[in-house]
């Protein structure tokens, strides 16, 4: 969603960040786990890009701004200080582990176990779980993920691998308590 | 299975790896059951992901306050410029009126003026300037009865420079009245007397004013319009517009 090198409107900006309400509240709801406060989080995230409209340099991903403006809000919020624990600084940088899918019959995920799923989800520390909600619901590129939460793609690559293999370890706990 | 490729599975199925790198794991999966099965876990782990990962959905209530709260700044500065362009159009169109008000007001003061002038000219133009002729109040005011529809009162002029000529009727505006007319030094002044709602148009002014090199004042006093015309100095029509303002009051 790149915006051409014309100075980004008022009207240019509805026509622009409406299409994405749904799923930044959605990405909102996961970060904060509750009704009202993503709320209050995207309201926050939309009045802040209103007036920083000139802040938006054109011709860059439009998507990435309003989702790093999302999460800086939210990491500046009281819930976002609470929970968003300093990531390890070595975490990011450790040598990749190639990771095991597992077998099938052990993480085949049915339709009714989604809710395992959503609850292994939201158990995974923030700079696990964005990363990912970023990559497989948001289908964003490595890239585009990289300016949403302002990290390099290197880190992107190792986060979102690290965040894949916890869930699966989540959920072969979960599955194999049921 | 190849742990070259196992580290790879997830990028590559992200589609973030070199052509050049997809081309060898699609090759490399083609001929490799356990890759293959892995792949398939994977894939099946990104689209539960997925679906999973679109849990939470927006009010309706919710929406609609969002897209107001955008839309509600270029409406904020409609309103505000249509509000600021109806203010100036506002001002302009009472300036207008006002102006036009202004003008026809000044217009018809003009015009009675005139009229007022042309009555005091006519007079003295004529063979007979009075139809009552004597210095003497008290006969000057009584031939008035029973001639206009109202009585006034006329000052002692003794002792000042001003003597009494006499007095005609005039009409202003289809309403009679009384024209009194007054000498001093060379000089005539002519008093015109009407009902005030004869002449609506004549404004009381501070003072002596100026038409046609005709020096005037207006004044009203008890219900009646009072002018005071003449070719004399506005001082000598200030004093006797002073002794008839007295003698009104009397």
């Amino acid at each position: 969603m790149e915006v051409a090198k014309d100075r980004l409107t008022a009207a240019g900006f509805e026509e622009l960040a409406m299409p994405l309400f749904d799923q930044l509240y959605n990405f909102a709801h996961w970060l904060t786990k509750e009704r009202s406060e993503a709320e209050d989080l995207v309201q926050e995230t939309y009045a802040k890009a209103l007036r920083g409209l000139a802040s938006f340099q054109p011709g860059t991903n439009f998507r990435a701004w309003m989702y790093r403006i999302l999460r800086n809000t939210f990491l500046t919020s009281r819930t976002g200080l609470k929970v968003a624990s300093p990531v390890p600084l070595d975490a990011d940088d450790a040598p990749e582990i190639p990771s095991s899918a597992g077998t099938p019959e052990s993480i085949f995920i049915e339709k009714s176990q989604e809710h395992l799923l959503q609850s292994a989800i939201d158990e995974l520390p923030l700079h696990f779980r964005e990363v990912l909600l970023l990559c497989e619901v948001e289908e964003m590129s490595y890239q585009e993920i990289a300016d949403s939460l302002s990290i390099p793609i290197g880190t992107v690559m190792s986060r979102l691998s690290r965040a894949r293999r916890a869930l699966r370890e989540l959920l072969q706990k979960k599955l194999g308590g049921t | 299975m190849a742990d070259e490729f196992t580290a790879k599975l997830d990028t590559y199925l992200d589609g973030e790896l070199p052509s050049r790198e997809m081309k060898a794991i699609d090759a490399h999966v083609r001929d490799c059951p356990p890759c293959a099965a892995d792949v398939l876990i994977r894939v099946q782990m990104k689209r539960a992901t997925q679906a999973a990962g679109k849990r939470y959905s927006p009010s309706p209530e919710f929406r609609q306050r969002i897209q107001q709260q955008i839309a509600s700044r270029p409406r904020q500065w409609a309103s505000r410029a249509w509000m600021a362009a109806s203010a100036v159009m506002a001002i302009l169109l009472i300036a207008g009126i006002l102006n036009s008000y202004i003008g026809r007001e000044r217009l018809e003061q003009e015009h009675a003026f005139s009229e007022v002038a042309d009555l005091h000219v006519a007079a003295l133009a004529s063979p007979n300037t009075v139809d009552v002729a004597s210095s003497d109040r008290h006969t000057v005011k009584p031939w008035f009865q029973g001639k206009i529809p109202f009585t006034f009162n006329l000052p002692e002029l003794q002792n000042t420079e001003f003597t009494l000529v006499g007095g005609r009727i005039a009409y202003l505006g289809q309403a009679p009245g009384a024209e009194l007319i007054f000498q001093v030094r060379k000089h005539y002044v002519s008093v015109f007397i009407f009902q005030e709602h004869a002449a609506p148009a004549l404004r009381s002014g501070s003072g002596v004013r100026k038409h046609v090199s005709f020096n005037y004042e207006t004044w009203t006093e008890g219900g009646l319009r009072y002018i005071a015309i003449s070719d004399t100095t506005g001082e000598d029509l200030s004093k006797l517009a002073e002794l008839l303002k007295t003698a009104a009051k009397s």
